[in-house]
């Protein structure tokens, strides 16, 4: 098990399992986003209150949690880089934040788009926009802290614990700006017992939000061949790549 | 050796020292607090109902800063002089140390805020009902921000140019203590109870007590390194 897990986390492994993987993830991506847009677009029926306007939903909601949930992968693969020092948990988290950040500004944009027809205005300071304002703030460090260091290995290590410092805070900003000011409406799926969303329209929203998912894996595995190839550009297992070439 | 109290201690009077044989620094996050809050009745309205319904939050916001722009010579010159490495080699407990130095910048810069803040509140109108929870929230709150700045300054303290870098990371996390606290000055300005606010601000300041000293610890080897 250990002698796998090792294995499985040397950057060569890494950079040739992860050159299987990425069509796999690509291709499903892009047939489970198909099916999920078609039935959310066209057989999902329109709202009685928001008519068709609702169905950016379909968008808004699956980046809104792609948003939270990069962010927890990247503060635990910079938590296991900094205790264990593996290098490619470092790589990935360094490769989440910039898709993390994108996910976060969509949701931003998606969610500004509907509340101009709805609300009747672009931004309201709304807790729960402005719990995601914030994140992308706390993602936008962490890019940035990334990038003023140097060295590679002490910029992940230096964003790891802001990214973990980041993660204690991000209920405390949500509990806090949630008492602050809500106006936003409460969460229709995770209320388990009985959802206040219609079958209809969670099959389209669960299907996007799997092909979000693994719009996620395709990219970050992308992201991560190439800081891989970048960080072992002077072993010799790439320099063999090269001159294959 | 000594044991790790009195080298808290020790660390804590050095600090301190250093600090009172360069006054002249320590005046200039508190002046830049009195010229920001001066500067929203230029910009704003003189007439004192509009500065009353500000004023909390511009008190607050200008505290954030102060507080911030000083963050910078927490850990810089000793940084620089490598005593900061010396501290971190020693075999005393390092979020200890890092406490003390914490203290050291409070006591020198958090404290006269906290001591400024009413006579600022006075220039923009703020009811006297709201003067004793503005101290309250300050004496809760500036602790939090001196501790919690620590982990950006440790990250940003190699950097050239960390100045820019240290408000980004820095001023996200400021946003729960600016929410309870400025909510709590404003509630009491309305005659409002606010025990619930200032024992949200206390939570605040034990968890950021126990857990910053690691993490910036942790921080401050990773720049060393």
């Amino acid at each position: 098990m250990w002698a796998f897990l090792h294995k499985f986390s040397s950057p060569k492994y890494f950079y040739f399992l992860s050159g299987r993987l990425i069509p796999w993830f690509a291709w499903s991506c892009l047939a489970v986003m198909l099916v999920g847009l078609y039935y959310g677009l066209f057989e999902a029926p329109p709202d009685y209150q928001q008519g068709e306007s609702y169905r950016i939903m379909f968008v808004h909601v699956p980046a809104a949690w792609m948003s939270m949930f990069i962010y927890m992968v990247m503060a635990v693969a910079g938590g296991i880089g900094l205790i264990w020092h593996i290098k490619l948990a470092e790589i990935m988290a360094a490769s989440s934040a910039p898709i993390g950040a994108s996910f976060t500004f969509l949701a931003l944009v998606t969610g500004a788009l509907w509340g101009k027809p709805m609300w009747g205005t672009w931004w309201v300071w709304d807790a729960r926009l402005t719990a995601e304002l914030i994140l992308l703030f706390l993602y936008l460090g962490v890019i940035a802290l990334n990038s003023a260091i140097e060295d590679k290995r002490t910029a992940a290590r230096a964003s790891g614990v802001l990214a973990l410092v980041g993660v204690v805070n991000i209920p405390i900003i949500h509990y806090s700006v949630e008492w602050w000011n809500t106006l936003h409406q409460g969460a229709s799926v995770t209320k388990l017992d009985a959802p206040s969303i219609h079958i209809s329209m969670l099959i389209p929203l669960l299907l996007m939000a799997v092909a979000f998912k693994l719009y996620y894996a395709t990219v970050v595995l992308m992201r991560a061949r190439c800081e891989v190839l970048d960080r072992e550009r002077n072993s010799s297992w790439v320099q063999d790549l090269i001159s294959a070439k | 050796m000594t044991s790790d109290f009195s080298t808290f201690k020790l660390l804590l009077k050095r600090d301190l020292t250093l600090a009172y044989r360069h006054r002249s620094e320590l005046a200039n996050p508190l002046l830049f607090f009195i010229i920001v809050i001066s500067l929203f009745p230029l910009g704003i309205s003189s007439e004192s109902k509009d500065l009353q319904v500000i004023a909390p939050g511009v008190i607050w916001v200008a505290a954030l800063l102060a507080a911030m722009l000083s963050l910078d010579s927490l850990f810089r010159s000793d940084f620089e002089d490598g005593s900061l490495e010396q501290m971190a080699l020693t075999a005393h407990f390092l979020p200890l140390l890092v406490l003390a130095k914490v203290l050291a910048h409070w006591l020198i810069t958090g404290l006269p805020l906290i001591v400024l803040a009413p006579f600022l509140g006075l220039l923009l109108f703020l009811p006297d009902s709201a003067m004793l929870t503005l101290v309250a929230t300050l004496a809760l709150g500036t602790p939090i921000l001196s501790l919690v700045g620590a982990i950006g300054v440790a990250l940003t303290v190699g950097l050239r140019r960390g100045g820019v870098l240290l408000s980004l990371l820095v001023l996200p996390l400021y946003i729960p203590v600016l929410i309870f606290a400025a909510g709590a000055v404003n509630e009491a300005a309305r005659g409002f109870p606010v025990l619930g606010q200032l024992y949200f601000l206390g939570a605040l300041l034990m968890l950021s007590l126990t857990l910053a000293p690691f993490a910036t610890a942790a921080a401050v080897r990773i720049s060393l390194s």
